[in-house]
């Protein structure tokens, strides 16, 4: 057993290769025969990956889903920021320049309108559950943008680490969230082209939940809801810590 | 040969990625701004630029196909890594806050669409 374990643990890349083989052919067997392709494969492959992590959670009590069990440590390794950026860089292949320059515009507008959204819709609910001091409603508010801007910004402001904390949540909620919903209102928001994909992306701000939301619903529009998407955390980190903080301890 | 077209794909992540992490050190915010995005944009222009020239090979092109093709499969190993009992047992707060916004986020998208729409896309 010893010596499968650390064999296990010492190819840990391989055996996630062997592991995401085996939940996508899952996933697909499960779109085809019991859902008759209603929803698509890679969709229901990204939805067991969510489900393994929530038991392995469960189960280990540690942050990482299914790295946290030893044997399967080289998961955070594929499934880690590194690899999902140079992926998300080579869907850029088939992409259109023409179409990204022509979107170019309304791309940049998405991406301070979904920081600003966010971050309102973030900071009213956090009012409305009993938080009255600018700082902690700006690291929540900060938090619905996504999960990196919500303890950047707490950070800054120097929030409570309770308050951070649940920033950080926040922010694993929506990114969740997006991946979860984006098949299903794709098609109410018109979210079937180029155009629409890269004002989704800056909307979203989320790079994670906004690359695995079309992955679901449409691979062809990736690398244009992704190229907005990468740049809205910056824009979190700009905008959260100083102009909207500034603007919620006048108005409180 | 595939190594190529990997390697390229890899030098334009890391020129990319390093323009993201100046921008951020410039305008003074602890995050990478947009690095993927250059990359994204270094791609683009870099393979357009190789392929009118003939100097992209199909071969070379594959490399970077390939990992088109694995960004489900990384994606999978992504949600499978994720804190998701953090998020299911985080309180009211971080799920409102976490679901709320998003619905008003995807209200925003046809608005904008439409505002944005120019005359030639039609």
């Amino acid at each position: 057993m010893e010596i499968i374990v650390n064999f296990f643990e010492k190819n840990g890349l391989i055996v996630a290769f062997v592991t995401v083989g085996i939940i996508s052919y899952l996933g697909f067997l499960i779109s085809k025969h019991v859902l008759k392709n209603k929803i698509p494969g890679a969709a229901v492959s990204i939805l067991l990956g969510l489900i393994v992590a929530y038991f392995s959670g469960l189960h280990t009590g540690g942050s990482k889903g299914i790295a946290d069990i030893s044997i399967f440590s080289g998961m955070s390794l594929l499934g880690g920021s590194m690899f999902r950026d140079f992926a998300i860089v080579s869907t850029a292949m088939g992409a259109s320049f023409m179409l990204i320059r022509q979107t170019g515009l309304a791309g940049a507008i998405s991406l301070v309108l979904g920081t600003t959204v966010s971050f309102g819709g973030g900071a009213i609910i956090a009012v409305l559950l009993g938080y009255h001091d600018a700082k902690s409603i700006a690291t929540i508010g900060a938090g619905a943008c996504t999960f990196i801007v919500g303890p950047v910004t707490g950070a800054a402001l120097q929030a409570s680490s309770e308050v951070i904390a649940l920033s950080i949540a926040t922010g694993v909620v929506k990114s969740i969230f997006v991946t979860i919903s984006t098949p299903f209102i794709a098609p109410y928001i018109g979210l079937n082209n180029a155009h629409s994909a890269m004002i989704y992306g800056g909307m979203m701000s989320t790079t994670s939940g906004v690359s695995a939301g079309l992955a679901a619903t449409d691979i062809k529009l990736v690398p244009y809801g992704a190229l907005t998407a990468t740049f809205a955390t910056g824009m979190g980190c700009l905008l959260c810590p100083s102009v909207f903080y500034l603007i919620l301890e006048k108005i409180l | 040969m595939v190594i190529y077209g990997v390697s390229f794909l890899g030098a334009c992540y890391i020129l990319g990625q390093l323009v993201g992490e100046f921008l951020a050190k410039w305008i003074g915010v602890k995050a990478n701004v947009g690095g993927v995005g250059f990359a994204m944009l270094f791609l683009i222009l870099a393979h357009d630029y190789f392929n009118k020239r003939k100097l992209f090979s199909a071969e070379a092109e594959k490399g970077i196909l390939f990992w088109s093709q694995m960004y489900i499969p990384v994606i999978v190993a992504m949600s499978a890594t994720q804190n998701v009992v953090v998020a299911l047992d985080s309180g009211l707060l971080a799920i409102l806050a976490g679901v709320i916004p998003v619905f008003m986020c995807f209200a925003c998208i046809p608005l904008l669409v439409k505002l944005t729409k120019s005359p030639l896309n039609n």
